[in-house]
């Protein structure tokens, strides 16, 4: 039965876009943990676990993330885990933010510079020390706009879940689009809830940043 | 776990992959032609200081940057024949993607363009240069300098999202998974092998722009 594409269908979309934030939401949080352990890796003086880290974050950055997707979709159930699509797209996900977030934290760790490390030595801080108290508090300034930027790719790349069968914005408007034959109307608004919400988390990073540059 | 791994089910499809990483260079190289041109023109435009020219342009590179490929691709597969406009899953694929590309692009170009100092132009007409002159010997090989690297970096992304366009049915390398897996019922291995391919592309495809990054700005000076 075909209907038209009414306020109320709009609703459907509104609702299926929390499942798009609590994805994105999953994905920062879980990537954002991995992300700064394979940051450290990366910038610790310890040659082995910095060749890890990078060959970690090639492997990841250099594959596409339908790719991901669908090798966690058709793979984690091989190891005898029953897997729904919510679980892996919220595993690739966090595994594919992981790799971007290390890459961003590692160029915020390594942009402080060199003679911070130096003045923390002299001042007879140890490497742990000088880790925790004078290069992460200016680093984690550093890093809050690009970390935000990601965010908006984050958001965007949920999208990505509707092809292996996750029911978020996208997925339901494709539903949507079946039940009411209306696809421009429908994706014109799936793509208006996306701007509305990557266009704020932008515009976030910019307050963020320009607030930085001023307390400085 | 009594899974028994068959890659060799699915590497007997070599010349399918073969002709996907084929398909899916044809289809980065025409994006980036495509896109960059969009770009060029609309950098030219977000640069001017006429707001009827400018807002349009910024509009454009912001509603893209902030809505998914995914998305714009189901509107230009599936929206605008209700428009009128039928378009096949290739064409559709091409559209969308410079479209997209295009927003990119026009910001790499106008961050290449606004690197390059006043005072550089204001120093070659005081040469006697015309402004022609001043573009082609003092703006142009400064400004290709400062956005190659973005540019090189985002061909790689490029490459690596065409796989959405897999979606639609478009022909590429990621739609041989499909058909592979269609084939064999090896869905790990068919997956597992062609995003392995992609990494291949990627890395490949880094060394070479690295190699001509080195041949072309570092080894012979700037003139």
């Amino acid at each position: 039965m075909i209907r038209e594409f009414a306020l109320a269908d709009v609703g459907f979309l509104l609702l299926a876009t929390r499942w798009t934030l609590l994805l994105a939401l999953t994905a920062a949080i879980g990537g954002g943990v991995f992300g700064l352990i394979v940051a450290i890796f990366r910038v610790v003086p310890a040659a082995p676990l910095n060749w890890l880290a990078i060959g970690y974050i090639n492997l990841i950055q250099g594959t596409p993330l339908l790719g991901q997707l669908f090798v966690f979709f058709f793979g984690l159930p091989l190891l005898g885990l029953s897997v729904d699509a919510w679980t892996a797209a919220a595993l690739a996900l966090s595994i594919y933010a992981s790799a971007f977030f290390a890459e961003i934290w590692r160029g915020s760790l390594q942009s402080v510079p060199q003679r911070q490390w130096e003045a923390g030595a002299s001042l007879g801080l140890t490497y742990g020390q000088r880790f925790r108290y004078v290069i992460i508090p200016q680093a984690i300034r550093i890093s809050i706009p690009p970390t935000v930027g990601f965010l908006v790719q984050l958001v965007k790349n949920t999208s990505l879940a509707a092809l292996i069968g996750f029911v978020e914005l996208t997925r339901a408007s494709q539903i949507m689009t079946a039940a009411t034959f209306a696809p421009l109307q429908v994706y014109l608004v799936a793509a208006a809830i996306y701007f509305a919400i990557c266009f704020g988390l932008s515009q976030l990073s910019r307050v963020v940043e320009g607030r930085i540059h001023v307390s400085r | 776990m009594e899974y028994n791994f068959r890659f060799a089910a699915v590497l007997r499809y070599w010349d399918e992959i073969v002709e996907g990483v084929l398909l899916t260079l044809q289809l980065s190289a025409t994006t980036m032609v495509i896109g960059l041109a969009i770009g060029l023109g609309v950098a030219a435009l977000s640069t001017s200081s006429n707001p009827w020219l400018r807002l349009p342009a910024r509009g454009y590179v912001e509603l893209i940057r902030n809505t998914p490929l995914l998305v714009q691709l189901f509107i230009v597969f599936f929206g605008l024949p209700s428009l009128g406009v039928r378009l096949n899953a290739n064409d559709a694929a091409v559209i969308a993607l410079s479209i997209n590309l295009g927003a990119y692009g026009a910001e790499i170009i106008r961050a290449g363009i606004e690197s390059i100092r006043r005072s550089q132009v204001e120093a070659g007409r005081a040469l006697g240069l015309t402004a022609l002159q001043t573009f082609r010997h003092v703006v142009l090989f400064q400004a290709l300098k400062a956005i190659y690297p973005a540019l090189a970096s985002q061909f790689v992304l490029l490459m690596l999202a065409t796989s959405i366009v897999s979606a639609i049915g478009a022909s590429e390398l990621f739609h041989q998974a499909a058909f592979i897996e269609s084939r064999t019922f090896r869905s790990f291995e068919a997956y597992t092998l062609i995003t392995i391919s992609y990494l291949g592309l990627t890395l490949g495809f880094r060394l070479l722009f690295s190699a001509i990054y080195w041949l072309v700005f570092v080894r012979r000076p700037a003139r």
